[in-house]
């Protein structure tokens, strides 16, 4: 096994992926020469060359409209929107057009895209720079959503998401790029749509996503080592298709379920979880369901302001240790 | 052979020449304030620094009447500082400081201060020019005298809301005024390889009917010019003007860019021989401004920059309870009962 960094991993994957299927392409700002401004894409445009890894101008609806184009003519492109706050400049792609061609066409046409996008907090770039918007993605049928929180789970999800027949959001998280983890040595395909019990626990259970993940594993070992509380953790990786399985199983076995989200609280994806664990496992619970989010709020520019906006290890730590007690 | 300009024969007096150049000093040297203050580690988050391009900021703000609008990108420490906005303020707000324009909640890229005409700093790119557009709307509509000036860059040229913009300023001649300071490079990228015409701005313009406009930026006075006439144009009814400002900047795209894009020497070449403060020093000798004089534009310019460094970094941070201020009209951000 290596050792990669998040951004290393995303090279790996869109190499690896590129190696196997010379109809994969990579577009996007600042991508190809200079490597991406996450510098996470470094070293494709020197090993695929300008045919395939590509400069574009600051046109994110052509840069979604013509990754578009190309899947559902033969390719399988991915396309970098920078940071995921710019989506909303071409969301008419992601809202009315790659997710709905399928069904309008009733399965005569098809967009195996991903589009690649740095999300979430934690750089003090302020609300224009900083959002987690996974759940503005969750809300459009036909769109599926990964955000990975492991060098591991970026190569083998972003791997299959290349594969994957329908478009894909992939949310990389712009605070977890610097982070190294193992990753599997050759060919590495994960599956979308599949949790993972990242730590096990027979008190609660915290469903969490992406830089949420960490957090939620530290509160969970500082629960344990200050008050024996064992608190079982679920990386969610995909929130489409949900893995309910793995959640049901987990929520079943404590009983209690925290979800901890970067996104703001209204409608975030917490919320559907919750709500389908209190229609089909009502029974399961010993007490109510608690969602740990950002408030209803932008994001400040100010470290001190942002970090007590974004759930922290405190936060869930204190929350957890509140509602159990 | 044409004569010789002198201060005596000169449309730009000899008051405004040193605003001019106050200005672009003054954007100069806070913005290096800036830089450095983010090398101390006070500077948090990112910033965009100006330098090379302050003769645009000056040339514009000291040519508009206090009732005009600026909208900025990023790219807005200069245009703020250029309409007067508090020096503590701006550093303050890179420095996330509670005496910041915006006390910390917008940081370096929203600079906002409307008391000085200021209405924002966007960090979406091509947002700020349909608003742009709809503020001289509200001013043909209200009949106010104000125009609204829009900044942005080479790179802003190739987004749906660069062109969206124009037409519909055109189409109900709007008093706004397109201003693209043309760096060469959107971000690490050569603006030319990426773009279908050369002047990216200019060669728009006769899609829309507009003059094309391509003037030096780093010479103040020219750029003091033609905005005059952009803003006589649009005061009197005769609708929008789009300029282009040739420039290039001094500094890396954000704090984190050391350039290494650039090709080899250009950007020394561009220090030293087209460096606008520098140009416009010479200028203001050559028209016989006595050296005492420049001299104590900048004494107080760096005095006055000492000042507010040393006032924003005894500000405190932010006051927790600001967090969650401001989000609805009523002041909160309460959204349930
Ligand atoms: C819609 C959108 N796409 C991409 C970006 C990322 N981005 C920030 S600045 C920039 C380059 C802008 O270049 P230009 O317009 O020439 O302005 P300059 O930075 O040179 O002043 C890019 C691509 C953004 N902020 N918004
Ligand atoms: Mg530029």
């Amino acid at each position: 096994m290596a050792q990669l960094t998040y951004r290393e991993a995303v090279a790996a994957a869109i190499a690896q992926e590129m190696e196997r299927d010379e109809t994969v392409a990579f577009i996007g700002e600042d991508v190809a020469k200079a490597g991406g401004v996450f510098k996470a894409t470094v070293g494709l445009f020197d090993k695929f060359g300008p045919k395939r890894v590509i400069d574009t101008p600051i046109s994110e609806q052509a840069i979604l409209g013509a990754a578009m184009g190309a899947a559902m003519t033969g390719m399988r492109p991915i396309a970098e929107i920078m940071f995921s706050d710019f989506l909303a400049v071409c969301w008419d792609f992601v809202a009315n057009e790659m997710s709905k061609s399928r069904y309008m066409s009733d399965g005569q046409l098809k967009c195996p895209l991903v589009v690649r996008t740095g999300n979430g907090g934690g750089s003090r770039f302020g609300a224009q720079h900083s959002q987690s918007i996974e759940n503005w993605a969750m809300a459009i049928p036909g769109i599926k959503v990964v955000a990975p929180s492991t060098p591991a789970d970026v190569k083998g999800l972003l791997a299959a998401s290349i594969r994957d027949n329908d478009p894909v959001i992939f949310f990389e998280h712009k605070s977890l790029y610097a982070i190294k983890g193992e990753v599997p040595d050759g060919e590495h395909v994960d599956t979308l749509g599949t949790a993972k019990v990242v730590r096990e626990g027979k008190d609660a259970t915290i469903i969490a996503l992406a830089l949420m993940v960490p957090r939620a594993v530290a509160a969970a070992d500082k629960l344990m080592q200050e008050h024996g509380i064992d608190v079982e953790v679920v990386d969610l990786r995909t929130l489409v298709p949900l893995d309910m399985k793995t959640i049901s199983k987990s929520v079943s076995k404590t009983g209690r379920l925290f979800t901890v989200e970067e996104n703001p609280r209204l409608c975030g994806w917490g919320a559907e979880i919750v709500s389908i664990v209190v229609d089909e496992l009502f029974w399961d619970l010993d007490g109510p369901a608690v969602r740990i989010t950002t408030p209803h709020i932008p994001l400040p520019a100010a470290d001190n302001l942002e970090d007590i906006a974004i759930p922290s290890v405190d936060r869930i730590y204190n929350k957890i240790l509140d509602v159990l007690k | 052979m044409a004569k010789k300009q002198t201060l005596k024969n000169d449309d730009i007096n000899e008051k405004k020449r040193l605003e001019l150049y106050n200005t672009q000093y003054l954007i100069r040297f806070a913005e290096q304030r800036a830089y450095d203050l983010f090398l101390e580690n006070l500077v948090k988050g990112t910033s965009h620094l100006s330098l090379g391009q302050e003769a645009i900021a000056s040339g514009f703000a000291n040519a508009m009447q206090k009732n005009d609008k600026s909208f900025c990108t990023y790219r807005g420490h200069a245009h703020t500082l250029a309409r007067g906005a508090s020096v503590v303020g701006v550093l303050g707000e890179l420095m996330q400081r509670d005496c910041g324009l915006m006390r910390g909640k917008g940081g370096s890229m929203h600079l906002t201060d409307t008391s000085k005409g200021v209405m924002g700093s966007y960090a979406i790119i091509g947002a700020h020019l349909p608003m742009a557009v709809g503020s001289a709307w509200r001013a043909q509509y209200l009949g106010h005298d104000d125009v609204a000036t829009v900044f942005f860059g080479d790179g802003t040229t190739n987004i749906g809301a660069f062109h969206e913009a124009l037409n519909y300023a055109v189409v109900y001649k709007l008093p706004v005024v397109f201003v693209c300071e043309n760096n060469n490079y959107m971000e690490y990228t050569p603006i030319e390889s990426i773009t279908a015409v050369k002047n990216p701005a200019a060669d728009r313009a006769s899609a829309y009917g507009l003059e094309s406009i391509i003037i030096d930026g780093n010479n103040a006075d020219e750029v003091y010019r033609t905005a005059q006439k952009a803003y006589a144009k649009a005061r009197a009814g005769e609708g929008p003007s789009l300029i282009e400002c040739k420039t290039y900047r001094l500094s890396g795209h954000s704090r984190a860019d050391p350039g290494s894009y650039r090709p080899k020497g250009e950007l020394e070449h561009w220090k030293k021989n087209n460096d606008p403060i520098t140009r416009y020093r010479e200028r203001l000798i050559e028209f016989g401004i006595k050296q005492n004089v420049i001299d104590d534009i900048e004494n107080n310019v760096k005095e006055l920059v000492d000042q507010a460094t040393e006032e924003a970094k005894n500000s405190p941070v932010p006051p927790e309870d600001i967090l969650t201020t401001n989000v609805y009209a009523n002041g909160g951000w309460a959204w349930r009962n």
